[in-house]
């Protein structure tokens, strides 16, 4: 079997393989306000009265947060008043980014199924744990059962072996997996990750690239549990030997270089030679793929008492509250605001094109994100390129797109 | 009338994520597909068909994308194939969505779908396509109009 049959199947009271559709009993779901104030309005239309489980729901307020209008300020206020009517979890605005702090406060656990309504909801695959991203109405359905039905996902099988070269980080692994398989090369699929590479990445860079497999269309992205470290007792689930995987994927990273996707889709990935000289207006260091702390030291490392270009404005929203006091406390925060950096409250940011650093027409954005769809953030005359925070640290420094 | 697209039709294009922040979804119908194709939502005629390439749908799980979609007027959505979240989603709310690897629809072609064989007539090309199958659980929620109708007749997922 592989990690997602043996998840699937311990949670469906019965074994289950790949493309058999299975009920599934879920650990935890969390929606955001994006897709929260619909889910209430969909649990309702479902005669819902009562969660089956408000202890397992969390709601999350990031993805305009601060409220930018009194439209989006009403939305949040109903998300409020039907959690503290069904006794549900809120982190509000400032605390983070919903799937940084679905991680952060032990929410879901190696093993476990998760359920968010939201596409990036597959981050905590890093966990080795399965996760998966639906609309508001599945997620209501949850919110009613504890349960959705799923068709057990094929799994392709991505083995990383060689050595990183200094510089190459988990943003250019999942890039360079982008490219091989595309938009929606793994659509309906798990993208499991293997390899002396991967096992010896942090939790932090497992979810740097478990998040992005959405943008090659996957159902869900597994890391093996081999190096993963928690504070907290956990069982692993390993692939069999035997196990059935749809595809094999070998990713030789010895002489890999830093990776960037140019506009308008993630999985138009190219070396960053190709893209080096392009002049950028806009750098932003944030999301749920590159708002760590580690993400934000890496800047850091090349900003340090440098001054970002003039023509060149450098915003940074911290994955989390957490993650933010980190950096202040470390020092981090300070160096990049002295270089040039303004700060956000943290949260989704300009990531989602609604508010805190729309791009104007004609200009070029690079960003540690994981989307580049045209008018993603927000202005459909823009470009948005995708890299490392490293490089988009860099590129602020230069004024242009530039190499580490 | 049909209007057909191309490959990877994302959720920012169908409905950019600046309006998704709203519980009044007729919202919605006024920025339908604005940055593909701005001449869209006026044309859009209730019964309409959308006709993609692959991918369709790909990228958030923003369910104000199908929803946009059926408000606006479309019917049915067809393509070569769709990202799995927004095909999850246009069932759930009651958009009936056919996947047809082989279509060679184009603009201007006059098509008859047929929900419950799948079959779908190109009358201006003379031929016809079948879609994929769906899984029961999926073609229960489309006949109950949707998944709250669904779980307020079932009470539980049947598969």
């Amino acid at each position: 079997m592989t990690i997602v049959e043996k998840i699937l199947s311990s949670h469906s009271g019965k074994a289950v393989y790949a493309g058999e559709l299975t009920i599934v009993s879920v650990d935890g779901i969390m929606a955001s306000d994006t897709t929260a104030p619909y889910a209430i309005k969909s649990f309702q239309s479902m005669d819902g009265k009562t969660l089956w489980d408000s202890e397992k729901c969390t709601f999350v307020i990031d993805h305009a947060s601060p409220a930018p209008t009194e439209k989006i300020a009403n939305l949040h206020k109903f998300m409020r008043d039907f959690a503290i009517e069904q006794n549900i979890r809120v982190f509000d605005i400032g605390e983070g980014i919903c799937h940084q702090l679905i991680v952060e406060k032990d929410l879901v656990k190696p093993g476990q199924v998760f359920i968010g309504a939201d596409s990036h909801t597959c981050t905590y695959g890093a966990l080795n744990a399965f996760s998966t991203g639906v609309g508001s109405s599945d997620l209501a359905a949850v919110m009613l059962t504890g349960k959705i039905w799923l068709k057990v996902p094929e799994t392709i099988k991505v083995t990383y072996k060689g050595t990183l070269p200094d510089g190459v980080v988990a943003k250019d692994l999942i890039l360079a997996l982008g490219k091989i398989l595309g938009i929606d090369g793994a659509t309906y699929q798990t993208i499991e990750f293997h390899g002396e590479v991967v096992e010896k990445l942090s939790l932090s860079n497992r979810m740097t690239m478990a998040n992005m497999v959405i943008e090659m269309g996957a159902k869900a992205g597994i890391f093996t549990p081999i190096g993963l470290d928690l504070p907290y007792e956990w069982t692993a689930t390993y692939a069999d030997d035997n196990a059935k995987y749809s595809r094999e994927i070998e990713i030789d990273v010895s002489n890999m270089t830093s990776k960037i996707s140019m506009p308008n889709s993630p999985d138009n990935v190219f070396d960053i030679a190709e893209a080096v000289g392009t002049p950028i207006q806009y750098a932003f260091i944030g999301t749920c793929t590159n708002g760590r702390l580690d993400d934000l030291q890496q800047a850091a490392e090349i900003l340090r008492g440098e001054k970002i270009a003039s023509s060149v404005r450098l915003l940074i929203a911290p994955a989390s509250k957490n993650v933010f006091i980190e950096a202040i406390k470390d020092g981090t925060a300070q160096i990049l605001m002295e270089a040039g950096a303004t700060f956000l409250p943290s949260g989704c940011g300009p990531c989602v094109g609604t508010h805190l650093g729309v791009p104007g027409d004609d200009e070029t954005v690079i960003s540690a994100g994981n989307r580049n769809f045209r008018g993603r953030m927000g202005n459909p005359n823009a470009k948005v390129y995708l890299s490392s925070p490293a490089v988009v640290a860099k590129s602020a420094l230069k004024g242009e797109i530039s190499a580490l | 009338m049909t209007f057909v697209y191309g490959d990877n039709i994302d959720t920012d294009r169908i409905i950019a994520g600046k309006y998704t922040k709203t519980l009044d979804m007729n919202t919605l119908v006024e920025h339908v597909l604005e940055d593909l194709d701005p001449t869209f939502k006026n044309k859009v005629q209730q019964g309409d068909y959308l006709v993609g390439g692959y991918n369709f749908g790909c990228g958030s799980s923003r369910e104000q994308a199908p929803i946009a979609l059926k408000l606006s007027g479309v019917s049915v959505v067809l393509a070569k194939s769709f990202a799995r979240i927004f095909f999850r989603n246009a069932i759930n709310i009651g958009l009936p969505v056919l996947e047809i690897q082989n279509h060679d629809i184009e603009s201007g072609d006059e098509i008859k779908v047929d929900l419950l064989t799948g079959e779908v007539k190109n009358i201006t090309k003379s031929k016809s396509y079948f879609a994929a199958p769906m899984p029961k659980v999926m073609i229960d929620i489309l006949k109950e109009g949707g998944l709250a109708n669904y779980l307020k007749k079932y009470g539980d997922y049947q598969l």
